[in-house]
């Protein structure tokens, strides 16, 4: 039988899932594993946030994992948008195609 | 027992993890991505906190990856461009990209070393989850109802930020 | 053994009873579908199935049994894992859902166990959330379908029925809050508890008497959900062949098909448990709970039905404005009602 995690266990898990994110920010060539990304970041942070919550014992950090889905959403809604205006007018989702400040 | 389904629920985020950043098909991307969500809520039940798993679940998964996989199905750019001139892949080619993949190795080893040197380990006894969604209820509209009023106006900017982005100009 | 089996009575009767709940929601789906052809004949003054058994009522098996002898077909460029995984995924959300919802008061199976067994495969004090999560992940069996069929009739029923999902969803939320707020509590059980007792010994305490537009934005939220007619969408048989389904054939077709009537069940038993009281009803022991369950769910089922008999099909664009323009701002309004009535009244 396995002892439970410790907060140790549950924060390194949070590093190995935000560096992951981080790689593919930097990996990757299309604007959607990008923001997928992004997304595996914010959620290794809600972890920690949790994680630390749960060993102090109080819900702040619930609240904070809270707002950050919410402020996840509203990235999702404006960058994907930002996306389609993008695919639009260049028929790629790669992000080196988009060189120019104005079109 | 929860040692057991921590490790289980670990590897799968993990493994789903690189599966969303290694994968060149980004509808594949998406679903992993849900699985790691779904690894991360049964964490979240773990570590005592069912509102927040189930938040996870119905706002991660059930609405902001069906945003996703409705402009991958959309736009359908069923896979990556090739790549022209030089030749990456994970943490291997040149440029930038392949210093940032070190930067992202070096992040994590040096946070794993960070942490290993922490002396809070053990976990306390859990109080109970009884009143934890009761709690955050309390303390969201009252200790944090101005934030939560913000984050409000911040959805409905980017509801009509979205839409103007969108709309095809004409 | 045999001791093993005596120190874990409460194990091995919480281990049937999900095999059971697990039948019955099998089983439920092919009765329905007798249910349906029959009360569509009725509608229609015809006689539907008479032929397989008394009355036509073996129907359903004859079905399964074709249903299972017929060739699997898979177009060609279709993602095969997705495609595969696609009706699996349906059936999983399907079934998941009914997973916390309670059917009866707790029993001890007349003094058989040691200790009473709530009649629910298990009890989460966030009951509700956990039904919202799974019924929202219903999505991508449909929409999966839809894209990795690789025919444009598939993906024009997985875009729309996604965009009908999402849009339902909110009223469909909101009149649950208004239930939550009523009750004071997120687990399903102390919800049908709080419905207990009558006013003036005469009307029973339902909440959809005290919520009856919050009763009505949710069952019709329900059918958008589930895709039945009115709101049938993702599969408009006029406009889209089969919708999402279309190229799915054999087993897989019948995972779908499953996977809708089993979430009709699952909405009516959730509509039960929050509005109609659950296995609360006058006359019959508390221990014959479940048959006063089963009673208000078939009535629910009967009007699922009747319904998609008896009202025209929306269009489109008519679907998206009625949820956006007129359910979800009656929710919000309820909502907002609701929240107004509970804090003065102090309930």
């Amino acid at each position: 039988m396995l002892p439970d995690a410790t907060l140790n266990q549950y924060l390194i898990l949070s590093a190995v899932l935000f560096s992951i994110g981080t790689a593919g920010v930097f990996l990757r060539r299309n604007l959607i594993t990008i923001l997928l990304s992004v997304e595996v970041m914010l959620n290794a942070v809600n972890l920690t946030f949790v994680a630390v919550d749960r060993y102090l014992g109080s819900v702040e950090g619930q609240i904070i994992v809270f707002f950050v889905m919410t402020v996840a959403a509203a990235e999702a809604a404006v960058g994907l948008a930002i996306v389609i205006a993008l695919f639009r007018h260049k028929d790629t989702l790669n992000p080196d195609a988009f060189t120019s400040l104005k079109w | 027992m929860d040692g057991l389904y921590f490790w289980i629920f670990a590897v799968i985020a993990v493994l789903a993890s690189l599966g969303v950043v290694g994968q060149r098909n980004p509808m594949y991307s998406v679903l992993l991505l849900i699985v790691s969500f779904g690894a991360l809520s049964g964490l979240y039940v773990l570590l005592n906190a069912p509102f927040v798993a189930a938040i996870q679940i119905i706002i991660y998964a059930g609405a902001i990856m069906v945003l996703f996989l409705f402009v991958v199905m959309l736009l359908n750019v069923p896979t990556e461009d090739p790549v022209k001139g030089y030749h990456v892949k994970l943490l291997g080619g040149a440029g930038p990209r392949h210093f940032g993949a070190v930067l992202a190795v070096a992040l994590v080893a040096e946070l794993v070393w960070a942490m290993s040197h922490l002396r809070l380990t053990a976990m306390p006894e859990s109080a109970g989850t009884t009143s934890s969604v009761y709690q955050i209820g309390l303390k969201l509209f009252r200790d944090y109802a101005f934030a939560f009023e913000a984050t409000s106006v911040l959805i409905l900017l980017a509801m009509v930020g979205a839409v103007i982005l969108a709309r095809k100009e004409n | 053994m045999m001791a093993f089996l005596l120190e874990n009575k409460n194990f091995i009767a919480q281990l049937l009873l999900i095999g059971f709940v697990f039948q019955v929601l099998q089983i439920s789906a092919a009765v329905l579908v007798y249910f349906e052809r029959k009360i569509a004949a009725w509608a229609q003054q015809r006689y539907g199935p008479h032929l397989v058994g008394p009355s036509g009522s073996l129907q359903p098996i004859a079905d399964i049994v074709k249903l299972m002898f017929k060739e699997e077909l898979r177009p060609r460029g279709a993602d095969t894992f997705l495609f595969y995984l696609a009706p699996i995924l349906s059936a999983a959300a399907a079934f998941g859902a009914f997973a916390v919802v309670p059917f009866g008061t707790s029993t001890t199976l007349f003094g058989l166990l040691d200790k009473p067994l709530a009649l629910e495969v298990t009890d989460v004090n966030v009951a509700m959330l956990v039904i919202f999560a799974i019924t929202s992940m219903g999505v991508y069996g449909v929409v999966l379908a839809g894209w990795s069929s690789n025919s444009k009739y598939s993906m024009l029923g997985a875009l729309r029925s996604s965009a009908q999902m999402i849009s339902y969803e909110l009223s469909y939320g909101m009149s649950l809050a208004a239930v939550v707020m009523l009750a004071g509590s997120l687990s399903l059980r102390s919800i049908v508890d709080a419905q207990a007792g009558y006013w003036f010994h005469v009307i029973p305490k339902w909440y959809v008497f005290i919520q009856p537009i919050g009763f009505f934005i949710f069952m019709t939220a329900g059918v958008a959900e589930t895709n039945r007619a009115p709101f049938d969408f993702p599969e408009a048989e006029q406009e889209l062949v089969a919708g999402y389904h279309t190229e799915y054939s054999s087993m897989s077709f019948a995972l779908f098909f499953m996977a809708e009537y089993i979430n009709m069940f699952t909405v009516s038993a959730v509509a039960t448990d929050l509005f109609l009281g659950g296995w609360h009803g006058p006359f019959l022991p508390s221990w014959l709970g479940w048959a006063w369950f089963l009673l208000k769910v078939s009535f629910l089922l009967f009007f699922y039905i009747w319904m998609r008999w008896t009202l025209p099909r929306y269009r489109y664009d008519q679907l998206m404005e009625f949820g956006w323009k007129w359910l979800l701002p009656m929710a919000v309004i309820n909502l907002l009602a609701t929240a107004g009535i509970v804090l003065g009244m102090g309930w």
